[in-house]
């Protein structure tokens, strides 16, 4: 397939937005690489290393899809490629963390967070082994490729495990956040990536506190609570409600589990709805862990959008958040017709 | 077979005979425990922890010695007290066992137990634990091994065949399983249930290196630990150990019916005393 050919196929899939050209592996298919969580894993990683011989980093045969290998490349005696099998990657990691070591294990959310969720509970959450499980291509990027790589159950599986910290990354600068902060943290990690080609929320490294919520936007008609990829449809969304006369409240809750209660007591409190955002099943993921503090509180509206508890059509992804309504037109359209029938 | 000047046979017959009449006393305080495939391994815990691995009971976490994880996990009513006898615990504590907020449960927790180096529960797992223990001891310059004891029936788990592939393709020459190839499963005889024959054969096409011996003779058990090369040949090391379930008491050899029970009243006195007459040679099976 000749460059011209890859790039038309890629435009086809809605994957990108009028790529251009190849570049060497600091860009992918034309898209600045700082704006791709996926693809700034590996560097990152391998930058922490090289101040704490603690870290290690292993993946299932996916060293090119998820960028472990800019890890592999400056760190190859600390790099463990597992070939295609997660459960023994998963306990594995457990096994070197019982011995001091501190291993990040990245592949497809889907096959980590269900092809592995007993090895994550039993091996890793349990004896409170810290392993950081990294699920790239979360939610439904991974479009055409079907239901068997779609993860949109992730979240509700994971978050009800005990001593399991569960984080979306919201974009690149956030996921180095995330991971400097992850070394130190205690007992095992659960962290889910998009496919990499998200936009940015943050323009530099922001200041992230696990299980502390960002809060990005002040308003005081409607909050709403998104996570991962969905943050910044929620501002884009909130940018064009401001126009409409509707002050939205947009909260980037990164840590779903253990949950911010504060920042949701706080928006129950203060703005007049909410409204949560995620890229996943709406039941069993942030809508659901943000109601399980709203049936404490006095009643609020309340509207949970998510992906349809069902299994999702296969296309190119933009195609899909568009049918879903997770992009920021669709999230903007949800918004306001919640806003319009609660008030 | 080798014989090991060192090592008194009298010592270790008799810590498998304490291992299996404490499975019997722990499982009355618990009401129901897993007999007889703690009995198939009571030989090789033995040989294990008395005279072949790196430890130091007061200093549990010293990052050279040898680990064990026992992936059998229900065989941990054995390995509790061998534990205690070592000194990593006061022995008193295992009249708790299985009692409500007790360390000491069916399965063994690291979090609980001193002296563990991995919990176990949910067969299938050990063996990759032991694929991690061993790069980690790589990756770190040290040399200890990691020994893995595994159910034969819980080598169905595919998990267990992706850890066999990485140990050989990682070289992890430090890994070595310890097969206890007692033949039963909880729903009948291993080959009825799930065949793994010739499970030597598998390990050796994986790249292992295999020995199989008797695993109830401790002499021929202590042979293959002295067997085991350095470890630095690169060759993860199996060894198939034959056993039978349930040995020691008669009525429970290769029985159906107790890999869990309880025993109470005459019959507990009357398994104790047999137990305390020590085991008997295994009776050739008759022709037919």
């Amino acid at each position: 397939m000749t460059t011209e050919m890859q790039n038309e196929a890629e435009i086809f899939r809605g994957t990108t937005e009028g790529a251009t050209r190849f570049k060497d592996h600091r860009s992918v298919r034309g898209t600045p690489k700082q704006g791709m969580p996926a693809f700034v894993l590996g560097e990152e990683l391998a930058e922490m290393a090289k101040t704490d011989e603690r870290i290690v980093v292993a993946t299932a045969d996916l060293a090119s899809a998820n960028r472990t290998n800019d890890f592999r490349d400056v760190h190859p005696e600390r790099f463990f490629d597992f070939g295609i099998a997660e459960k023994n990657m998963i306990t594995a990691a457990a096994g070197m963390a019982a011995c001091g070591l501190v291993p990040y294990v990245a592949t497809f959310a889907s096959f980590a967070a269900i092809l592995g969720a007993e090895q994550i509970r039993t091996d890793c959450a349990y004896p409170k082994m810290p392993v950081r499980v990294i699920g790239t291509h979360s939610g439904m990027s991974m479009g055409f490729y079907g239901s068997s790589h779609h993860a949109l159950e992730d979240l509700g599986m994971l978050r009800v495990m005990a001593d399991l910290t569960v984080i979306c990354a919201t974009d690149a600068n956030h996921l180095r956040a995330v991971l400097r902060r992850s070394v130190d943290h205690p007992g095992a990690m659960y962290i889910r990536l998009g496919r990499g080609r998200d936009p940015l929320v943050y323009d530099t490294i922001p200041d992230v506190e696990i299980g502390k919520a960002i809060r990005l936007r002040e308003g005081k008609d409607l909050t709403i609570i998104a996570t991962g990829s969905e943050v910044r449809a929620a501002l884009d969304a909130a940018e064009v409600l401001a126009a409409d006369g509707t002050t939205v409240r947009v909260v980037d809750m990164h840590t779903i589990s253990p949950l911010d209660r504060s920042e949701i007591e706080a928006a129950a409190r203060e703005t007049g709805a909410i409204m949560t955002v995620e890229e996943h099943n709406i039941t069993g993921g942030l809508g659901s862990a943000v109601a399980e503090v709203l049936v404490d509180l006095p009643r609020l509206p309340f509207l949970k959008h998510g992906v349809p508890n069902r299994y999702v059509e296969v296309g190119p992804p933009a195609a899909l958040y568009d049918k879903y309504r997770l992009d920021a037109p669709g999230v903007t359209a949800v918004a306001r017709e919640f806003v319009a029938t609660h008030g | 077979m080798t014989h090991r000047s060192n090592v008194n046979y009298a010592v270790l017959e008799d810590r498998a005979k304490f291992i299996r009449t404490e499975t019997v006393r722990l499982t009355r305080i618990a009401g129901a425990g897993h007999y007889s495939s703690t009995f198939s391994c009571a030989e090789i815990l033995a040989a294990l922890y008395y005279a072949q691995m790196r430890i130091e009971p007061s200093k549990p976490n010293w990052p050279d010695r040898d680990r064990f994880v026992m992936s059998k996990g229900h065989a941990a009513i054995g390995l509790y007290p061998v534990l205690a006898d070592l000194g990593y615990f006061d022995p008193s504590e295992l009249n708790t066992y299985t009692r409500l907020g007790s360390n000491y449960g069916d399965h063994p927790d690291m979090k609980k137990v001193r002296g563990l180096d991995f919990s176990s529960g949910s067969l299938g797992h050990g063996l990759s634990v032991g694929v991690g223990m061993s790069l980690s001891g790589r990756l770190q310059g040290r040399d200890y091994r990691t020994y893995v004891m595994l159910g034969d029936g819980e080598i169905s788990e595919g998990q267990i065949w992706e850890a066999v592939i990485a140990a050989g393709h990682f070289q992890l020459g430090h890994l070595v399983i310890l097969l206890d190839r007692n033949g039963l499963c909880i729903d009948g005889h291993t080959e009825d249930i799930m065949g793994i024959e010739p499970v030597h054969e598998r390990f050796a096409a994986f790249g292992w290196d295999v020995q199989r011996v008797d695993g109830h003779d401790l002499p021929s058990v202590m042979g293959a630990f002295d067997n085991l090369p350095a470890g630095t040949t690169g060759k993860p090391q199996a060894i198939v150990f034959d056993t039978v379930k349930g040995r020691g008491v008669k009525r429970m050899e290769m029985s159906l019916d107790w890999h869990v029970g309880n025993l109470v009243g005459e019959d507990y006195d009357d398994v104790m005393k047999e137990l305390e007459a020590g085991l008997m040679p295994i009776e050739p099976e008759p022709a037919e």
